[in-house]
């Protein structure tokens, strides 16, 4: 059926294209309804009234990751999890009736391309959503297109927070979400009285440890003895271990990401600095995707500071964790970001729902409050500001390159971009 | 600084002296095979990294084989990794030249728009090959941790590994250079391309067998890179810039150029580190850098070449 469409249109001009194929849809809706199917009371029209990609039996989505490039390690577990979940909606019979199709763009880790993809799949493919983009960089991207054409985001990563868009669901923390519980945690738990921070030296890492220094001058009155940036990309820090050893912190916060990471658990494991039983080293950027490079023997006893840990112990990820394997294979292990990306589709799914529309404006009108309670994670609430009320949790990593939940808060931390007392 | 005993700071010192001299093995095995094709065939090869990231991945292989058949072997799997790394990356680089390189040779501008196209290729292929995400090399036991010299001065076992490795490449490729009948081979065709070519010198020959050194070269310090960095697709390009500028510093036609230069910059870089942060280190070295290029256009050591 569908071959037979696209062959004769072939040669029309697209206004009359689309006028041919909304005469089509009308059929089919007209037929259901006669048959009185509960689907039919969403004909493509009612359901999309700006020209979305929606039509009776399908709705298209947009995937926008690097799967070329520097970022290609990072976000490829993203795509995975996004087309797991479109899998299982389309299981279970897809969005309003449609099942959902989708198109994936490379952004190929090269911010531009991030967004003349996005336009693409906004103003040729009419997508009625977006899955995508994983660097701070590829968001600010593409956001003045969502804006322009008025598309939706799902937007999967950890990020430095100071914005909120109409057109975006930040599906991951914003930075106090997962700096402040962490700081709190180990203060606690932990007794430290001195930091030393360290970073790659772009805004994510910046932004957040102007906030965790902030919090731990400001709030908890304690010290910081030392606070350090690093190219990214950076592979020697043996003088930078030197000057830890120096100053004796009680705990390393360390926000280092890349391949640089790498190079840094390696080079302080091989300074004789032992995470298990003597220094307190926290993290906030080391999913177990980073374990895999950087070895879990190199890492053991470092703790992490994320909402999600694949070894979290409840009903809802065992089922996810074990989806996850059967689809990409028995060896691949899953980090905080690529959960938040597998929340994207259901999170739209339910908004959808709620909306009993495609359209946009109504897609994020309704997104204030949609639950999800299938969350591998556990539950999670969309706030106000798009982002996510989610729970805050510090795991402790293993030589098997997994972490040990040691640590949730007992509710879930409201999502606050603008931190005030933290600029 | 001042609220430190005496013996913390002599420790510290002794510390960073030692960090001074990983970083300045570090740079010398980065930029040896570069200097060889660099400095003697005026080659700009732009996939140096991609063949030491080769070196590192044959590497990861060896390790998998020696833990699957030959598990009693595993604490010395190092040293057969590094020299399948030099015949693999060797190997390649032979191909490279026959190739593409060999053809350029005229144009040596170009070699560097296709030594750049050739690591894209390489990338891609690391990343069909062994995925995306970067691999983690496992050491043998051995290869970790530091000897505690006293109670506060720690050495890292790797960091002695470098050097001592670096010590045996350098010896040897001088070795190789200005003892043996193909380095003065080399050494001719580097001064004198045409005048060698009319004494009986095979050219060609000898570019092959230099560019497939450098890059077997490259292979090794990407073997030993395994110990302190990452292994992914892309981590090649993490060493490209310093490895440039080592080179270039130091003078693009003396081996012994390089060696000062990589001692410049890293006794510097890793001084600066220590007193500022790690970014403005390395923006107050790449000054220098250029402060010292504008006074010495040619590099620090600069060789005699009729071209």
């Amino acid at each position: 059926m569908a071959t037979d469409d696209t062959s004769n249109n072939k040669g029309l001009t697209s206004p009359m294209r689309r006028k041919l194929l909304k005469g089509m849809a009308a059929v089919p809706a007209v037929a259901a309804f006669g048959g009185g199917m509960a689907r039919s009371s969403f004909a493509a029209d009612g359901v999309n009234t700006t020209g979305l990609a929606v039509t009776d039996t399908e709705v298209t989505v947009g995937i926008l990751h690097s799967v070329t490039g520097t970022m290609a390690i990072s976000e490829t577990g993203s795509v995975q999890a996004e087309k797991l979940a479109i899998d299982q909606i389309n299981a279970m019979g897809g969005v309003l009736g449609r099942k959902i199709k989708y198109i994936q763009e490379d952004g190929a880790s090269d911010w531009p391309t991030f967004a003349e993809k996005a336009k693409k799949l906004l103003v040729q493919d009419k997508c009625a959503s977006v899955f995508g983009c994983w660097t701070s960089a590829s968001r600010k991207a593409v956001l003045p297109v969502f804006e322009q054409y008025n598309g939706m985001l799902y937007y999967p990563t950890f990020y430095e927070g100071l914005e909120q868009s109409k057109n975006v669901i930040y599906t991951g923390q914003e930075a106090t979400q997962q700096i402040i519980a962490g700081l709190d945690w180990v203060v606690k738990e932990k007794g430290a009285k001195s930091f030393y921070l360290l970073g790659s030296d772009y805004i994510w890492p910046r932004t957040s440890n102007k906030i965790a220094r902030k919090h731990i001058e400001n709030f908890l009155k304690l010290k910081v003895v030392g606070e350090e940036y690093f190219p990214l990309g950076h592979t020697q820090f043996n003088s930078a271990i030197n000057k830890i050893k120096l100053k004796k912190p009680d705990v390393i916060y360390a926000i280092i990401v890349g391949g640089s990471n790498v190079a840094f658990y390696k080079q302080l494991k091989a300074a004789g600095f032992d995470l298990e039983n003597k220094q307190t080293l926290l993290t906030i950027s080391v999913t177990e995707d980073e374990i895999l490079g950087i070895g879990g023997e190199n890492i053991v006893g470092a703790y992490a500071c994320m909402k999600y840990f694949q070894s979290l112990d409840n009903e809802n990820n065992k089922k996810f964790v074990s989806a996850f394997k059967e689809m990409w294979g028995k060896d691949i292990v899953i980090g905080d970001v690529t959960q938040a990306a597998y929340l994207g589709p259901w999170l739209w799914k339910l908004t959808v729902e709620k909306a009993g529309s495609f359209d946009i404006d109504k897609v994020a009108a309704a997104s204030p409050g949609i639950e999800f309670t299938g969350a591998p994670e556990g539950y999670v609430r969309i706030h106000e500001n798009h982002h996510l009320w989610s729970k805050t949790r510090v795991g402790r990593a293993r030589t098997d390159g997994q972490y040990d939940v040691v640590y949730e808060t007992a509710d879930l931390v409201e999502p606050n971009p603008f931190p005030e007392g933290y600029q | 600084m001042f609220d430190y005993t005496f013996s913390e700071l002599s420790s510290i010192l002794v510390m960073q002296g030692f960090a001074g001299l990983i970083l300045f093995s570090v740079f010398i095995l980065m930029a040896l095979g570069l200097a060889i094709i660099f400095g003697q065939m005026g080659v700009i090869n732009m996939a140096h990294g991609e063949f030491m990231i080769l070196g590192a991945y044959v590497t990861y292989l060896t390790s998998h084989l020696f833990q699957d058949f030959l598990p009693f072997a595993y604490p010395a799997y190092f040293f057969v990794a590094m020299v399948f790394a030099f015949i693999v990356s060797g190997a390649l680089g032979l191909l490279v030249e026959w190739v593409m390189i060999r053809h350029l040779y005229a144009r040596p501008l170009d070699t560097l728009l296709a030594t750049w196209g050739l690591s894209l290729i390489l990338q891609q292929i690391y990343r069909s090959t062994f995925g995306a995400r970067e691999v983690g090399v496992e050491l043998p036991d051995w290869m970790m941790g530091s000897l505690a010299v006293t109670d506060t001065v720690e050495v890292q076992v790797n960091g002695l590994f470098v050097m001592a490795l670096t010590a045996a490449i350098t010896v040897a490729v001088l070795v190789l250079l200005f003892k043996s009948r193909w380095g003065l081979q080399v050494r001719a065709v580097t001064t004198n391309r045409v005048m060698s070519g009319a004494v009986g010198i095979d050219t060609r020959r000898v570019d092959r067998m230099t560019f497939g050194l450098g890059c077997g070269v490259a292979g090794v310090a990407g073997a030993a890179f395994t110990m302190i960095g990452s292994t992914g697709p892309t981590s090649g390009q993490l060493y490209i810039v310093d490895t440039f500028l080592v080179v270039v510093f130091g003078g693009a036609q003396s081996l012994l150029g390089t060696v000062a230069s990589a001692f410049t910059i890293s006794q510097s870089q890793s001084a600066l580190e220590f007193f500022l942060s790690g970014s403005m280190a390395k923006v107050i070295t790449l000054l220098i850098v250029i402060g010292l290029l504008m006074l010495r256009p040619q590099g620090l050591f600069v060789l005699k070449v009729r071209r």
